[in-house]
């Protein structure tokens, strides 16, 4: 454990010299403590005051983010407040006795609310964005294996249908910042890939060639997508213009699947086949030389998902089951989190949302918190859902 | 292990100029779809909105080698006839896309429908059983349906008469969940498209 310590103060004095070579700006140089996947204790926290669906909500917001529920002689804060009318809240340092919140929420449902006091918990007391106010968007399946988009609220609540096609439907894509997915649709009989505006509704293919069209990602300025063709004879990694034009391939390795973009927008990974072994890889986003991203431990990568803050890849490794797993974005030793595929990481690069298959095959999605492996299943709207994807 | 825990911090700090060119606008197939209204969706977390119009780094385009699909349009105004084919569907072994040469004679039926009605054109639907993830399992199944198109080229057919597609694990032949059923649902269909009367 020494090692982990060391690790920990490099990546801080790391991160210091990071910030501290962009802090011209505006923001004050603050120090965000690193984690080590699937390893590190919950933060005890003691909940009073709350009853009903605003306990309910703020025990979901705050298990799948690292935090445990204690007595309060055993936890390190104290959170406590009411919900009669509206939601109250402090919070409260054990240990410095100091109080490091204390708000009322107005002008919200209680539901809202207490989000967003979950929000205002994980700031004070991690100094970290909070995610409970983030928007997730999936696939939902029915037995026939036709489906629809949806987008809810992070933990599932308030679904909304997205496409009503009565078609097959797979693996949307949000446009970063926007309200706004790519998606897969079989509506015109092809797989072909959408681009869709939430706020007009107003939707256009923008890549309908022969063969496969799947597995759209969006650069993290929003101008490019990455996606999987099969016009040039194999499935490979394809990337274009947002609006479906400047079509380039990027690959020509086998069996390729699953692109995601690195958060610099300079690297596209994806799963394939290298020297007869399934590989996560790399290629430039402008073209050039594939390398390997080595998941050492672990075998047959798939799916993988590029962190936020570019230190992690997220992926599926398929071995006697199906695992979550992280490794550095530069890869090395991987780490198996837990059963589950399609990891898909939040906008704080800590909370991942994955489909989890039940003993009948259907898939019901879950957080996951990738340093304390602590995860819940979200609400589910019906039937099997899968592929998420997290708004950031 | 040690050592390479301490370099992803420094991937932070890679930051390169992009190569920027013009843009150039070459729509490809927009197709908008009709009936579709706006679904209320409340405002996401994630933040503000997007500046478009920033610099992209477009490439060349595509030049397609000799193995491509003929365009999407070609097969445009077909009726499919999942019937005449239906005895023919050809079996794969579990993740594999090569083709076993038990599958070879039902291949060879397939070639003789097509060269018998010159008119005719060929849909490959190419399919998974449940095990693998759900976009690798939609390049699988897509791999499959190219692996019979190119056997089906070696046998004389011209391969722009053919176009794939790809269904993953979503349309199981056999919903069950064991060997059985998987080693059916590991599949190519072939469905055989006639020209729509009158066209």
């Amino acid at each position: 454990m020494k090692s982990s310590i060391l690790t920990k103060l490099c990546c801080i004095l790391i991160a210091l010299f990071t910030f501290g070579a962009f802090a011209q700006n505006e923001e004050p140089i603050r120090i965000v403590k690193s984690w080590e996947p699937g390893i590190e204790k919950p933060t005890p926290v003691s909940l009073e005051g709350f009853s009903g669906e605003v306990l309910e909500v703020l025990k979901f917001d705050l298990y799948v983010q690292g935090f445990s529920f204690v007595t309060p002689d055993a936890a390190q804060y104290l959170i406590s407040g009411s919900n009669a009318d509206n939601v109250q809240g402090r919070v409260t340092d054990r240990f410095s006795k100091g109080s490091l919140l204390a708000r009322s929420y107005t002008g919200a449902s209680l539901r809202r609310e207490a989000h967003a006091f979950a929000d205002d918990i994980v700031f004070a007391t991690r100094h970290d964005k909070g995610i409970a106010l983030t928007k997730i968007a999936f696939k939902d399946e029915a037995p026939s294996g036709e489906g629809e988009i949806y987008v809810a609220d992070f933990d599932g609540h308030n679904p909304q249908a997205v496409t009503h096609d009565g078609a097959i439907v797979a693996a949307p894509a949000w446009v970063p910042g926007r309200l706004a997915l790519y998606y897969t649709s079989y509506k015109l009989g092809n797989p072909d890939i959408f681009y869709h505006d939430l706020t007009t509704g107003q939707r256009q293919a923008i890549a309908r060639y022969s063969g496969l069209n799947s597995s759209a990602a969006v650069s993290p300025d929003g101008a490019r997508v990455a996606m999987i063709l099969s016009k040039g004879g194999s499935p490979n990694v394809y990337v274009c213009n947002a609006d479906g034009s400047g079509l380039k391939k990027l690959t020509s390795t086998s069996e390729d699947s699953s692109p995601c973009w690195s958060p610099d927008g300079q690297w596209v990974c994806f799963a394939t086949k290298i020297d007869a072994r399934r590989r996560l890889a790399k290629v430039p986003a402008g073209g050039g030389e594939v390398r390997v991203v080595n998941t050492i431990g672990v075998s047959n990568p798939t799916e993988p998902d590029w962190s936020p803050d570019g230190k992690w890849i997220a992926f599926t490794s398929q071995m006697s089951e199906f695992d979550v797993c992280v490794v550095p974005a530069g890869g090395g030793d991987a780490t198996i989190l837990v059963r589950g595929e399609d990891p898909s990481w939040a906008p704080n690069s800590r909370t991942l949302i994955c489909a989890r298959r039940s003993a009948s095959y259907r898939y019901a999605l879950s957080l996951l918190d990738a340093p304390t492996k602590q995860f819940k299943d979200v609400a589910r709207v019906s039937g099997s859902d899968s592929q998420p994807a997290w708004a950031r | 292990m040690k050592t390479t825990k301490l370099i992803y911090p420094l991937v932070l700090a890679l930051a390169a100029t992009l190569a920027t060119t013009g843009c150039k606008h070459k729509p490809v197939g927009i197709t908008k779809l009709p009936g579709q209204n706006a679904p209320q969706v409340g405002e996401p977390g994630a933040g503000g909105t997007m500046g478009g119009g920033g610099t992209m780094n477009t490439g060349e385009n595509v030049q397609t080698g000799g193995g491509a699909l003929a365009s999407a349009e070609t097969f445009d105004n077909m009726t499919p006839d999942r019937a005449a084919l239906a005895a023919y569907t050809i079996h794969f072994a579990y993740d594999r896309s090569d083709i076993r040469s038990s599958e070879k004679p039902n291949l060879a039926q397939v070639a003789q429908a097509l060269s018998s009605d010159p008119s005719a054109k060929l849909l490959i639907e190419g399919n998974c059983d449940e095990r693998g993830t759900e976009e690798y399992n939609r390049s699988l199944g897509e791999r499959r349906a190219l692996a019979a198109r190119e056997a089906l080229a070696k046998l004389g057919v011209d391969p722009m008469r053919i176009e794939t597609r790809s269904f993953g694990k979503d349309q199981p032949a056999d919903p069950g969940h064991d060997e059985s059923a998987w080693s059916k649902n590991r599949r190519d269909d072939f469905v055989l498209l006639h020209p729509k009367s009158g066209v």
